[in-house]
């Protein structure tokens, strides 16, 4: 729903780093506490990047598990299929999230360039 | 892993592994009529095994939402500058967060100087709704010819608030496009945020939408009238909110008949009163 306008986002981010040269991949870290769905985002980066420096490249997306620490009990573990923000361990329900909300571009792939291959 | 994409005519498959893809280029045919990517030279990848040597990895590790949540701080530097709060206000489409505003305004003229963002996509009809109480609004139609988006990020914001008198106002309300996704994910800039929820929509959304109802502080459950008429279980519905969000305030409600809107304007007292 909102990933075309994430794709904005990546954009930019993208175009900042490979600094004119030729993108292949691009690694994306998605938290399983984020709304983003990998084939949404796949399809929406090729209607963003169609006809732009980076078209052809493709996202890959890593997806993080939710995991919560307990502030009762200390005990951390991960959130699992169901949003219940319970300890696992003492039922406590004061947790803090301590992964599964990333979203960011960790690296990007760059093709190798011999002279008269670099896309168009 | 296949990659499922679609092309400008409607077609759509997934590339399963490397059968017709030259690992050396990533090249591959499509074998099916009727679609042409009608640009030399477009090449698709969908196989990367074929980019394990001679490509060049870079670290970027940048947030996506950096650029949104530099926007968001903005807002939320002028809004304080101005001795303004700001409360998000977000629920599902109909769920009655306009009928609660008009409430608001009417209980809280003379009282509070209120300003309106109100993200619609495509109308004013909110906004015209909300005409004649006294409050200053700033429409922010999202619609952009992909149907409009599903949400206010904080550029779109940013662009409605100099439109308000801010230096005159104590509170402005984002009313938020009528979304249980999307809209959690971006910070606008405000202080707070509140969910309407209709019982109409069911006990169990909490866990189908516990991003949303873990961001905010309070849910307004509304359209408690309708609790006579409906199989709505209110208990389950609170177990489910406090499995994703043991902290949330919880304000039961009707907008329209008036019931615990007062509790609301409350909620809204206090959070002009928190200090900065």
């Amino acid at each position: 729903m909102h990933e075309l306008s994430l794709c904005g986002s990546i954009a930019d981010i993208v175009s900042r780093h490979a600094e004119g040269r030729t993108v292949t991949v691009i690694h994306v870290q998605v938290g399983q506490l984020r709304q983003v769905v990998p084939d949404t985002l796949a399809f929406c980066w090729e209607m963003v990047s169609a006809d732009t420096a980076l078209d052809g490249s493709v996202i890959e997306v890593e997806t993080v598990p939710a995991r919560m620490r307990c502030r009762k009990c200390g005990h951390s573990d991960e959130v699992g299929d169901l949003p219940v923000f319970a300890c696992h361990d003492c039922g406590g329900i004061d947790a803090e999230i301590i992964a599964g909300e990333e979203f960011m571009v960790t690296s990007l792939d760059l093709a190798a360039e011999p002279a008269g291959e670099t896309g168009t | 892993m296949g990659r499922f994409h679609r092309h400008a005519d409607g077609t759509e498959h997934s590339h399963d592994g490397p059968d017709n893809t030259d690992p050396s280029t990533g090249d591959h045919e499509h074998g099916h009529e009727g679609h042409e990517h009608g640009r030399e030279g477009h090449e698709h990848t969908g196989d990367h095994s074929g980019y394990a040597t001679g490509t060049e990895r870079v670290a970027v590790l940048e947030r996506i939402f950096g650029e949104n949540d530099k926007t968001a701080a903005a807002n939320r530097a002028s809004l304080a500058a101005n001795g303004v709060r700001a409360v998000n206000l977000m629920s599902s489409p109909g769920a009655g967060k306009t009928t609660l505003l008009r409430e608001t305004l009417a209980r809280l003229k003379g009282e509070a100087r209120i300003g309106i963002v109100e993200g619609d996509i495509e109308t004013s009809l909110d906004a015209d709704r909300l005409a004649g109480f006294g409050a200053s609004v700033a429409l922010v139609n999202t619609g952009n010819g992909f149907g409009g988006e599903c949400h206010l990020d904080a550029p779109m914001v940013g662009s409605a608030l100099p439109r308000l008198p801010l230096a005159d106002l104590d509170l402005v309300l984002i009313e938020n496009v009528g979304n249980l996704v999307c809209p959690a994910e971006f910070d606008v800039g405000e202080d707070a945020r509140a969910m309407v929820y209709a019982i109409t929509e069911g006990e169990e959304k909490p866990l189908k939408y516990p991003v949303m109802f873990r961001s905010c502080q309070l849910v307004v459950v509304n359209k408690i009238d309708l609790l006579p008429h409906l199989d709505f279980d209110m208990d389950g519905f609170l177990g489910n909110l406090r499995a994703v969000n043991p902290g949330a305030t919880v304000i039961q409600a009707s907008a329209r008949t008036g019931e615990g809107v007062d509790a609301w304007c409350d909620w809204l007292r206090a959070q002009l009163a928190v200090p900065r």
